[in-house]
């Protein structure tokens, strides 16, 4: 595997490198699938980092593409030209089918909806679910198999993150798996528009009867109850309470779930870092951290421009989409040394870009990191090894992530 | 030279030297005074270096600009004197200060 790998990224180097710079296009999902993006990002650093896109490199038009670590801060903390509204993908809006959700809208609006659901990731509610989200890692890697090839993506990334996922929507537990099929209906890039509409209504009704249920009674700390309750979102429309439930079950799914993944990738294909951690098991919250930068699940958020602004030397246009490619600020050599090398004790290793910066900042960071932490102190003290025999990933150039793999556990401690 | 004394959440006190034009945060860092993450290295767009500051300073400081209002808005256990420690620049004024670190950073 590792070879055809290597071979892949000469391959890829050399194209990127003989493509005119107005032909290189970072959107395109097959770099993301084949992971081959990182040279054509490379250039676009070096050679134009506030890079304009021609209409034919995404079909909903064009746009520019911000790809410099401190140039993506300096977008994402700039809420005042560039602007969530209205989609924070290349994608436009089907006109009869808007979706509200916080994470697509700017103060003060974003700002009360986000309060009203932050406190289920405070310091004190994360150290109360700690022991419940021990308990199952430790249930789903004593139940993994011996000797024999499994799917990682299914057996335990998929299966961890809908548990939390159900957890924190007091979800009925045994529907779980639904929460993954919406989300993953939410991001596809190969799905009809009636195919996304038809299951995301499905989603609402499911969520609709379930916020009945709340509404009704005594409040409580789950997510539904929360904005069933909370003054400034218990009379959200239908489809705004459907926009911002799809928010808080793709922000909780493809991206821990895709780190979970990322982290046994990474530790297969560097023994070294491996054995590292097996010595030094207080290094897992930086292994984590350094996860996180070279997973960056989410390859990218979206702004667009209020109104005519010069930036990086080019004159980016009110209503223009601006792409912050988070997937090429964490690999700027410019910012983090040495960046296409996975290293677990890397110094200033939080200082990363994936969980963006400024008011939209990930939300449920800090849960993220607490259940990669967990299931790592968990591994170590049972599979000395994880081999990765065979992976596959998301066609996708939002969600950065892997679609199955397969991966043998030799033996158990 | 200015000093700062830092009291983490453990009660733990460090008192340090502070130079004049770095910020509140960097002497943290550069002092291993723990609990201070600093995320995003001082761009005051992560709220990870949030602090409170003992209330007879809080005249004393820089009042706080809008951008470090709204971060400050997101964080977990802020109080009438939570601070971010990456936006209160060091100067002789500041000589003495001492600021508290939350139980953690959000």
């Amino acid at each position: 595997m590792t070879d055809t790998l290597h071979t892949l990224a000469e391959e890829a180097r050399k194209t990127a490198y003989a493509t005119p710079l107005d032909e290189l296009n970072v959107a395109d999902v097959e770099l993301w699938r084949t992971d081959t993006v990182w040279p054509y990002f490379e250039r676009l650093r070096h050679e134009d980092p506030v890079h304009l896109h021609p209409q034919d490199h995404h079909r909903d038009g064009a746009f520019w593409s911000i790809t410099r670590f401190n140039d993506i801060v300096s977008v994402d903390t700039n809420p005042e030209v560039f602007s969530s509204e209205p989609n924070i993908t290349l994608d436009d809006h089907m006109a009869e089918f808007e979706l509200p959700m916080f994470i697509s809208m700017d103060p003060p609006k974003h700002d009360v909806q986000r309060k009203t659901v932050s406190p289920i990731v405070s310091q004190q509610n994360l150290a109360g679910l700690e022991p419940l989200i021990r308990g199952r890692i430790q249930k789903t890697l004593d139940e993994l198999p011996i000797g024999e090839p499994f799917d990682w993506v299914d057996r335990v990334s998929i299966e961890l993150t809908s548990q939390m996922l159900a957890t924190l929507f007091d979800f009925p537990f045994e529907d779980r798996r639904k929460l993954t099929y919406w989300s993953d209906m939410a991001t596809s890039e190969d799905r009809t528009d009636a195919e996304f509409m038809q299951t995301m209504m499905e989603c609402g009704g499911y969520f609709t009867g379930l916020w009945n249920d709340r509404v009704n009674a005594e409040p409580k700390g789950d997510l539904i109850s929360m904005l069933a309750h909370g003054p400034q979102t218990r009379n959200m429309e239908p489809m705004e309470l459907l926009g911002n439930l799809i928010l808080l079950i793709v922000g909780g799914n493809d991206t821990t779930r895709n780190t979970m993944s990322g982290s046994v990738h990474e530790m297969h294909r560097n023994p070294d870092q491996r054995l590292k951690l097996n010595a030094d098991p207080s290094l897992i919250p930086s292994m984590v951290s350094e996860t996180i930068r070279w997973q960056t699940p989410l390859a990218y958020m979206r702004r667009t421009a209020k109104r005519d602004v010069d930036f990086g030397g080019k004159t980016i246009r009110e209503g223009d989409k601006v792409v912050m490619w988070y997937a090429s600020g964490n690999r700027d050599e410019t910012v983090i040394a040495d960046p296409d090398r996975y290293i677990i004790d890397r110094p200033n290793v939080r200082h990363h870009l994936s969980f963006g910066f400024g008011i939209h900042r990930c939300v449920g960071n800090r849960l993220a990191e607490l259940q990669l932490k967990i299931l790592w102190e968990e591994i170590l003290q049972r599979f000395p090894q994880i081999e990765v025999v065979e992976a596959s990933r998301v066609r996708s150039a939002f969600v950065r992530g892997f679609a199955s793999m397969q991966t043998v556990i030799p033996r158990r401690l | 030279m200015p000093k700062i004394t830092f009291i983490e959440h453990s009660g733990a006190t460090h008192t340090v030297d502070a130079p004049a034009g770095l910020s509140v945060m960097e002497v943290a860092v550069k002092n291993g005074v723990r609990g201070i993450d600093a995320d995003c290295g001082g761009a005051c767009a992560c709220a990870t270096c949030h602090v409170y500051v003992a209330p007879e300073w809080l005249d004393k400081l820089e009042s706080k600009g809008a951008t470090e209002a709204s971060m400050l808005e997101f964080a977990d256990g802020v109080e009438a004197t939570s601070r971010l420690a990456c936006q209160l620049k060091v100067s002789d004024v500041l000589d003495g200060l001492t600021v508290r670190l939350p139980e953690s950073q959000h």
